[in-house]
């Protein structure tokens, strides 16, 4: 099989691939704030509810999460589950926003009760304080973390292999088994440092504009 | 006329009761430092009159505003609109000053007026330009809190309390997160206003500077007001065990 068919073919992968990620990254960061409020909300089964959910999603492996919504519906409800992308893609923004809620609540958190109070005796409201002092601090203090989930996030999208989506990887193993040739797979290698890079970059970007003050 | 009247005040965290029937008043134009070793209750006593803890009793009036009283044995806190009103009052200097790390100066002082007074921008900035002025900080207008020393973020926070035109000021410990040559400009800063009438709480371990300054001073101790007057007369001479005792080791 020539390169070029070879690169063909991969980038049909590194389409799904792709997809996968920009459809998990958008709907997972406000989804994901979603949690962040439910868990530190002080109705109290609300918070142990979502602190339960919290933990049963970052206590299994993000393939097992993809099985089962995968396989779950059809065995549970027997609705079978038609796509396998649509079960990737739940399992990934379900697993995604949880833990970007919890980098989220962790930079809320940080904040110094101090801006609170600084903002509640100006006489600002509870929205003002939270999104004119706090949220704008917050996001400054989250972009180091939430960057190094985001990279992860390109790689995981390689889970979705599972269950018989055709992704990068998949794309380069059925080559490679079929062709008995192994340099596609340093080949994909590429594709994923590539991937990174841009995203590394961009996160650096992000920090330096945001570096105009300490704190 | 009493700006601010305090009766027979009760806070406990817990078991640990911090005030215990604490009654003062301030009336206007007046400056009162209120002095006492550390754990005495001073700062949980100006933390209740500014709404950053709640009292467990008693009364605290604002004119004629209520932030809290107690009404047929009942103890009632102020609802969202008086709260509004009386917040409106007062003003808050903070012991580390707690400016706003990603407002430039500026906008730490007219993020307020503009937000919660709806003052214009151009109106705020230019109060906010004259107030910088008064504090020697017309060229740091476009700095951020992190740019500046300690004596200069505290000016910067006086003049964000000042922008709202409080009738009353207080202060928790205000040179007490600074280098001991910064506390002489946030002391000078007090006087000057002190000069203006403008109406002062300071809580404050400057002893030489509450005797200069306040016309009255406060000194507690375990939750109480052991003695309160002139400041030559609770200073110089005090009457009570307490406060020779505090004041003595002070000294030294």
């Amino acid at each position: 099989m020539s390169f070029s068919a070879v690169t063909l073919r991969l980038l049909d992968g590194f389409q799904a691939t792709l997809f996968i990620f920009f459809v998990t990254l958008f709907a997972s960061l406000p989804l994901g704030m979603v949690i962040t409020a439910c868990s530190m909300s002080k109705f109290k089964p609300l918070h142990w509810l979502t602190r339960t959910f919290v933990w049963i999603i970052r206590g299994t492996p993000l393939m097992l999460q993809v099985i089962v919504v995968f396989f779950g519906p059809g065995l549970i409800f027997d609705v079978q589950m038609r796509s396998r992308m649509t079960a990737v893609l739940v399992a990934f923004i379900i697993n995604y926003a949880t833990y970007f809620s919890e980098i989220y609540r962790g930079g809320i958190e940080s904040i110094p009760i101090g801006q609170h109070e600084a903002g509640q005796v100006l006489g600002m409201s509870k929205r003002q304080i939270f999104f004119r002092i706090v949220l704008p601090q917050v996001i400054k203090r989250i972009v180091p973390p939430m960057g190094n989930e985001i990279i992860t996030l390109v790689k995981d999208t390689s889970l979705a292999n599972i269950i018989a989506v055709i992704e990068l990887v998949m794309a380069a193993k059925t080559i490679v088994s079929n062709e008995h040739i192994i340099w596609p797979l340093f080949y994909i290698g590429v594709f994923y440092l590539l991937f990174c890079g841009v995203l590394t970059i961009l996160f650096n970007f992000i920090e330096k504009k945001l570096n105009y003050y300490k704190g | 006329m009493n700006i601010l009247e305090i009766k027979n005040l009760h806070k406990a965290f817990g078991s640990n009761v911090v005030l215990k029937n604490i009654s003062m008043s301030v009336s206007k134009g007046e400056v009162v430092s209120i002095i006492g070793p550390s754990g005495s209750g001073k700062s949980t006593l100006l933390r209740c009159a500014t709404t950053l803890e709640v009292p467990d009793s008693g009364e605290i009036k604002y004119f004629d505003d209520f932030l809290i009283r107690t009404e047929n044995e009942k103890t009632v806190y102020a609802d969202k609109d008086v709260l509004k009103k009386i917040r409106h009052h007062f003003g808050l200097v903070f012991q580390n000053f707690n400016l706003f790390p990603h407002l430039s100066v500026m906008r730490n002082i007219t993020e307020a007026p503009i937000i919660v007074d709806g003052k214009s921008k151009k109106q705020a900035e230019s109060e906010a330009m004259e107030l910088l002025k008064k504090m020697g900080l017309s060229d740091k207008a476009d700095a951020y809190p992190c740019e500046l020393s300690g004596g200069q973020q505290q000016r910067v926070s006086i003049a964000r309390a000042l922008a709202l035109n409080p009738k009353i000021l207080f202060f928790d410990e205000p040179t007490s997160a600074l280098d001991p040559e910064l506390t002489g400009d946030i002391l000078r800063v007090i006087r000057e206003l002190a000069k203006e009438h403008m109406t002062m709480v300071i809580v404050t371990h400057e002893i030489d500077f509450a005797l200069h300054v306040s016309d009255r001073v406060v000194f507690m101790a375990d939750g109480y007001i052991v003695e309160e007057g002139a400041p030559e007369d609770v200073i110089n001479n005090p009457s009570n065990e307490r406060t020779k005792s505090f004041l003595s080791r002070l000294q030294k």
